[in-house]
């Protein structure tokens, strides 16, 4: 073998700031926990809050000028991946605020471990939309899933979430191995794992693009990340775990892996393999129908509000496939207005629906709901609120997010697909707005009571609603910066 | 090399099969794992198979990332069966059926 040429490379710590601090509160937290005393439960959930609010105020402090990448390319600091770390410490932020409400009624969650998780699985997150290179994506998943394993069994005397635990695993595994294989192929036929220069070496050899080894890799990977943002028809494991997991962790799931595993196909799949749209326009053409359509549909027919809002979240990545389908620099500003728009309204509805949670049940059936708008009215309008973005209906981010993608998937010119979203979105409001009724038009059993929710709960909801009616008011701002932050991806 | 490299991608594509296979018909939960260990044996071979056919190093790097993760995927898996084998005594896949539509 030849010797190797070998120089440092330039490495700037200012790429993985947030991220390095991350994984310090995480091990802090950790340490923390053994020397803490037993009463003073709350303080490792302040402690992780305050090093992610610490990331954020980094993260913001950093926020890049325009694009470039550190550690020979394996990170980007680009607006977009900068704009979906945003995303996802705010997801990080709220979820940390409910958990401390939420955990005070699960005495055996509370552990230093569980917080620290959730800032492991944060950095993963993160990492991934940052990544440049494939082994990067992949380490950066893993993070992410093996950590997001161990918490959805958190609620560790409950078959359900065990079972929830088990299937997420084995599947979640499963379609990593398809991942892989999709990466290997890729690797096989440019030559390269770094995503830039896989972009580079298919403009130059127009030849590769008829060669199977490229198309099938471009498959499998659309398999692997097929199943992280639940895409019909690689659904199957989403309700079963949204269901079974604990309350709030869904909400952390539902959005903040739905997030970065987006990210992550937009860098892989839209951007380098860019010149191969028309072998996947079909295949996620039909993907993003069958997406919103099976996700709405079965959701009409559940009784509980997680599980619905597992169907819903599947529904809500088939509209945002669609902008992956128009594929254009706005159509992409658009999927990350919708992601930011859908992390408040779903963290908030998932926010809600834990604060009924108690040691002996957990009150997520939709009957369980009758009658508590009246009876706590504030709680009631907050929920509201979340129903009525995530059925799109305006003033609320969830409409303006729709509004952005459909628009932009009718100027690339996928006039079906966007119709058959708008159906989709009539019918959603069905089964959303039920929630609604059941809260304010159904007499009270009584028995379902909330305790009373800690401050940092009533803020991280308050925080949400006011996220959902911000950007549904003044979409504009956080619409312009959106496209600022996709114009630097290239 | 070249010669023998499609001998290694076919083996690589039938272990991968195999893996696929197992997944989808076993029912005790640690041999549906097993499979899935089958299936990253199969990438790990087509990783340095490539990586060997492009003279590139970047096929022998991911696979030490795949084995590190794949280690630390086995230890959640098998304590999340513990846990699953503590209540129920069995890790028959078939067995749990709480959640369902």
């Amino acid at each position: 073998m030849e010797t190797l040429d070998f120089t440092l490379p330039v490495i700037s710590f200012q790429a993985v700031w947030p991220q390095i601090i991350l994984v310090a509160t995480a091990l802090f937290v950790l340490l923390a926990d053994v020397f803490k005393r037993k009463e003073k439960t709350a303080l490792i959930g302040f402690m992780s809050l305050a090093g992610s609010i610490m990331a954020l105020a980094c993260l913001l402090v950093t926020w890049p000028t325009s694009g470039g990448s550190s550690f020979s390319g394996m990170v980007f600091t680009d607006g977009f991946s900068f704009f979906i770390a945003l995303i996802i410490l705010l997801i990080l932020i709220l979820t940390i605020m409910i958990s401390i409400n939420y955990q005070k009624f699960f005495s055996r969650i509370n552990c230093g471990e569980y917080y620290a998780l959730i800032l492991f699985a944060t950095c993963g997150m993160t990492l991934m939309a940052a990544a440049g290179n494939l082994i990067l994506i992949f380490v950066a998943l893993e993070t992410m899933s093996v950590s997001i394993y161990v918490l959805a069994a958190f609620h560790k005397d409950k078959l359900r979430s065990a079972e929830a635990a088990l299937k997420y695993f084995l599947l979640g595994a499963f379609a990593s191995g398809f991942l892989l294989y999709g990466f290997a192929l890729i690797y096989g036929a440019t030559g390269t794992l770094d995503i830039v220069k896989i972009g580079n070496f298919i403009s130059s050899h127009p030849n590769i693009l008829h060669s199977k080894l490229l198309i099938a890799g471009l498959v499998m990977m659309t398999v692997g990340f097929g199943f992280k943002i639940s895409m019909v028809p690689f659904h199957m494991w989403t309700p079963d775990v949204y269901e079974g997991a604990p309350t709030v962790i869904t909400g952390f799931m539902a959005t903040g892996v739905k997030a970065a595993a987006f990210a992550a196909l937009i860098r892989v799949v839209l951007v380098p393999l860019i010149s191969l749209k028309v072998d996947w326009i079909s295949i996620m053409w039909i993907a993003a129908f069958l997406t919103m359509t099976v996700g709405n549909i079965i959701a009409l027919a559940q009784d509980n509000i997680k599980r619905m809002l597992a169907y819903s979240s599947i529904a809500h990545a088939g509209y945002i496939l669609i902008g992956f389908v128009a594929g254009t620099g706005l159509a992409q500003a658009g999927m990350l207005f919708y992601l930011m728009a859908y992390a408040f309204m779903n963290i908030g509805a998932f926010g809600v629906v834990a604060l009924l949670g108690k040691e002996e049940g957990e009150y997520d059936q939709i009957s369980d709901f009758a009658g508590l708008g009246f009876k706590y009215p504030v709680m009631g309008v907050a929920m509201a609120v979340f129903m009525f973005s995530l059925a799109g209906i305006p003033p609320s981010g969830g409409f303006m997010g729709k509004f952005y993608i459909f628009t932009e998937g009718i100027k690339a010119g996928y006039i079906w697909l966007v119709i058959f979203g708008a159906i989709n979105s009539i019918i959603s409001i069905y089964y959303y707005l039920r929630v609604v009724v059941v809260m304010y038009f159904h007499p009270s059993e009584g028995i379902v009571t909330m305790p009373r929710p800690s401050r940092t709960t009533v803020l991280a909801l308050a925080i949400a609603c006011w996220g959902v009616l911000l950007m549904g008011i003044f979409p504009s701002y956080f619409w312009s910066f959106a496209t600022s932050c996709v114009f630097t991806l290239m | 090399m070249a010669e023998y490299q499609n001998i290694y991608l076919i083996l690589s594509a039938i272990l991968f099969t195999i893996g696929c296979g197992g997944v989808i018909t076993r029912k005790n939960a640690i041999v549906v794992f097993l499979s899935i260990e089958i299936m990253l044996g199969a990438v790990n071979l087509a990783f340095i198979t490539f990586s060997r056919a492009n003279n590139s190093p970047e096929g022998i790097f991911m696979v030490m990332c795949i084995m590190a993760v794949a280690a630390a995927e086995a230890a959640v898996g098998l304590a999340i069966f513990v846990l699953l084998y503590r209540q129920t005594g069995s890790i028959n896949i078939d067995k749990f059926n709480l959640l369902k539509w």
